[in-house]
């Protein structure tokens, strides 16, 4: 494990050149976290700043359901609430649903394919950078001249008329566009870094079909973030280029195609769908195993159905516009493929259910939020699939129903996924056990709000109310339901207090664990907890799916399950081999670059939204400036001489 | 930011956490290669956004506006000439490479001027395109062949521009020793993204300046 090539043919002299911003050297302390690559540290960050998001978002989400609340509401002003909603939808997709996925991506993929970092730390460093810069960036406007308020699809040519004739005067838009391009970059950073960790750095004998289902998962994500970020950043530089310099590619008066905006932001939006869930899918097969004490039914089945819901699609956009006109044949044919879609979300459900069916299944927390995530996804599967139906859809199209729809696939799905991903691996990353009886106090209080926030909502959906408009008159029926969802928002905010309280109450006096509490399958836990900044003391060598379980049981001739003498393979978690000097480990240095570069962008998106050429031009030179000293300096400083093998 | 972990050569890790070796990897490619092609597939979609539109737009010229049509502005013979100009510079790169790889730093350092000084000599026809458009009553707003032309070259021009910046800090990094022949990789990388944008111009060319429309 040291070092003992032979050293780069040019070990460099002591560096002359960047006296200013030298190396940071510290690995512990407050600072360090600025200046970190370690992908665990990354991944809490991640995890924490999206969380504040997701409060942030969340409080977005209670003042709209004040307002709703009883017909003719006056809490908020119609601007306020159409920026309430647009922020509420762009906070929770870019700043929750993206980050969360990066943040647990982060901390177990190179832990699950026995890595001991990904392929980029320092390009790592700038994905997580971009997004706190980025969403600050964002939440800015509320100070700076108004915050976005067309929707989180942004529609041209609501956004892309001129900025001083325009249906939305004010930087709100310019802010929105330029900040989903920023956000855009930092994803394409991370997802080109995932791919290559996954495809490059696993451990000897982890093949792709003996990777865990969630490194599958963030496999797919990657590509299509990939794939998918591109075209909405085109359309959005076009609507930006319509607002502020007079272009008219939305502007039909002049030749444009409104209609193109929708194609460009569906082939990127529909796959974000995806993007956003298939995380949560990952977290879902790898919770449920566990908890059921069974591999999870049907292993290649799983994964396959993941890359087909990552081809699919791509092929589906355009169910998001079965109203705008398309015509009859382009209709139909999106249509089909949409229900298409279904074949394999279906297969992973039933596989779910056989997964657990006849397991020796523990109610623990993680597992309630898998079972809730089963659940409550199904329901909004099934909405999805009413929504493939071309004259069905046509009747739902902005009413409440799609609201409904999307919360009980994103929420019930997604946020579920990622609370129950949060309990079950918080030993993982903190070495303490989250409560279980304030979990169970999260999860039910979280079922019973959610249910009754979005529920009601189909109903109101089918009774006509629309989507997007901040106030509704009494006598149109729908005063109870929209109480009801009322209260139910205020249900979920407090299961969100909870689980911050769990949080607090775990960090002052959590219970200790060992390093693999839950008896997991998993190599993340066959090392300690909280891991070493190296992870792998000893490299694992994989034999196959679950590895790290069968080095701790083996099936006896009627197939039950017997426990491995302990002594054997699985006491290498707590003490690393006799001899084994962790600084022998070469890992990557924490650097000041990638968090420069990052600085660059809001510069340079300050720049475009005020139009000072001056500041563009200052953002373009901190990005050179970051960009050459990131290219000069290494990404691990060499050994100090003496311990470098000769 | 592709490009500053390129450039930064092969430090990156490596399975088992030893300093680079490509092989060392499970698909064979190097980390930095690998991640400059993903990064181009994704660009390749970028562009691809762009072009779609040209098309959709394309003949709308003056259906709806006034203003100079393409057919009267495109000096083909003069930007067939940048063009190819560009399309060399792919040559001298794929010089520069062969030169690295053989120990020829000096034949390196010629040759990567000579692609980033044929890449400037593109960019700077462009310029002159573009203001001579301007100054015939071509804007971003007069119709929409001044709409999708401006913004798509535009983009491309400015991938152009980073690539030149790019070379040049390969380049510099040669001069000051600072690039042996083992690092080769970061002068293929940086090849990698130039070809790209070479390829790009083809299109961008054929369906601007080759496919009449009208």
């Amino acid at each position: 494990m040291t070092t003992v090539e032979d050293p780069p043919a040019v070990i460099q002299a002591p560096e002359r050149r960047i006296r200013i911003l030298e190396r940071p050297r510290a690995t512990t302390g407050k600072f360090s976290w600025v200046t970190t690559v370690d992908h665990k540290k990354i991944a809490i960050m991640y995890a924490t700043l999206a969380l504040c998001f997701f409060v942030v978002g969340g409080i977005e989400a209670l003042f709209i359901r004040l307002q709703l609340a009883q017909p003719d509401g006056t809490i908020l002003s119609a601007a306020r609430y159409n920026e309430f909603f647009t922020m509420h939808g762009t906070t929770m997709v870019f700043l929750l649903g993206m980050p969360i996925a990066a943040a647990f991506g982060n901390f177990l993929v190179p832990l699950m394919i026995g890595a001991r970092d990904v392929a980029f730390p320092r390009l790592n460093m700038l994905g997580f950078w971009v997004f706190a810069l980025g969403g600050l960036f964002l939440y800015s406007s509320f100070a700076l001249g108004g915050a976005p308020d067309g929707g989180w699809f942004g529609y041209a040519p609501l956004t892309s008329t001129p900025l001083a004739a325009g249906y939305l005067p004010g930087r709100g838009t310019d802010f929105w566009t330029v900040g989903i391009i920023m956000l855009g970059i930092g994803s394409v950073a991370t997802a080109v870094n995932f791919l290559v960790t996954i495809l490059n750095m696993r451990a000897p004998g982890m093949t792709m079909m003996r990777m865990p289902v969630f490194v599958w998962m963030m496999l797919v994500v990657a590509f299509l973030t990939l794939f998918a970020m591109p075209p909405v950043t085109a359309a959005l530089i076009m609507v930006f280029m319509d607002r502020n310099f007079h272009t008219n590619f939305f502007n039909a008066a002049a030749g444009g195609d409104p209609l193109m905006y929708q194609n460009l932001f569906w082939i990127f939006g529909h796959p974000e769908v995806y993007i956003l869930i298939l995380p949560g899918m990952g977290i879902v097969s790898e919770i449920l195993p566990v908890f059921s004490r069974k591999p999870l039914f049907g292993y290649s089945i799983v994964v396959f159905s993941g890359i087909a819901i990552g081809f699919l699609g791509w092929g589906v956009w355009a169910h998001h516009m079965f109203t705008s006109g398309l015509g009859p044949v382009a209709v139909s044919a999106f249509g089909l493929s949409t229900m298409l879609i279904a074949i394999p979300t279906g297969v992973k459900i039933f596989n779910w259910l056989a997964t657990v069916w006849g397991g020796a299944v523990r109610l623990r927390t993680p597992m309630l939020f898998a079972l809730g995530f089963i659940a409550q996804f199904t329901v909004g599967g099934l909405s999805g699939v009413m929504h493939s139906i071309v004259p069905s859809d046509t009747q739902q199209t902005d009413t409440y129903f799609v609201v409904a729809h999307f919360h009980y696939v994103l929420f019930g799905g997604l946020v579920f996924a990622v609370f129950g991903g949060f309990y079950y691996w918080w030993p993982k990353v903190f070495g303490t056990m989250l409560n279980e009886r304030m979990g169970k106090l999260n999860f039910w209080l979280m079922v019973i709000g959610f249910n009754l926030t979005f529920f009601p909502m189909h109903f109101l959906g089918f009774e006509g109310q629309p989507r997007r408009t901040y106030t509704y008159p009494s006598g149109m029926g729908w005063d109870t339901m929209n109480l009801l969802a009322t209260i139910g928002a205020f249900i979920i905010a407090t299961s969100v207090a909870v689980f911050i309280v769990n949080v607090i109450f775990t960090a002052r006096r959590g219970e200790r664990v060992s390093h693999d509490p839950w008896d997991g399958r998993t190599l993340e836990w066959s090392i300690p907890s909280p891991p070493p900044e190296y992870n792998f003391a000893v490299v694992p060598i994989v034999t196959g799916i679950d590895d790290y379980w069968h080095r701790k049981y083996t099936e006896d001739d009627e197939g039950r399950l017997v426990k491995l003498p302990a002594g054997g393979a699985v006491d290498d978690a707590e003490h690393a081999p006799a001899g084994f000097d962790p600084h022998s480990i070469h890992m990557p240095s924490p650097s000041y670059w990638p968090l420069i570069f990052a600085i660059a962008l809001p510069i340079m998106g300050y720049g475009f939204v005020f139009k000072n050429w001056y500041l563009l031009a200052a953002g373009v030179v901190v990005a050179f400036f970051g960009l050459n000293g990131w290219a000069i300096e290494p990404s691990a400083e060499p050994e100090p001489s003496g311990t470098e093998a000769h | 930011m592709a490009q500053a972990v390129v450039t930064t050569g092969s430090s990156e890790l490596a399975p088992g956490g030893h300093a680079d070796h490509s092989h060392d990897t499970n698909t064979g490619v190097s980390n930095p290669k690998l991640a400059i092609w993903l990064f181009l597939s994704s660009e390749a979609l970028f562009f691809g956004a762009f072009i779609s539109t040209y098309f959709l737009y394309r003949g709308r010229d003056t259906q709806f506006l006034k203003g100079p049509t393409p057919d009267k502005l495109l000096n083909i013979p003069f930007t067939s000439v940048t063009s190819f100009v560009l399309l060399m510079s792919s040559l001298t790169m794929v010089l520069a490479l062969a030169a690295i790889q053989r120990g020829d730093h000096r034949r390196l350092r010629i040759w990567l001027l000579a692609t980033a000084l044929f890449g400037a000599t593109f960019v700077g026809g462009q310029v002159y395109e573009f203001t001579e458009f301007y100054r015939q009553g071509l804007h971003l707003g007069t119709n929409m062949f001044g709409t999708t032309f401006f913004v798509l070259t535009g983009l491309h021009g400015a991938h152009v521009t980073v690539g030149i910046v790019w070379l040049l800090l390969v380049w510099s990094r040669s001069m000051q020793g600072r690039l042996p022949s083992e690092k080769s990789e970061a002068v293929e990388i940086a090849g990698l993204y130039w070809h790209f944008v070479d390829i790009v111009w083809i299109f961008i060319f054929t369906a601007i300046y080759l496919i009449p429309t009208h």
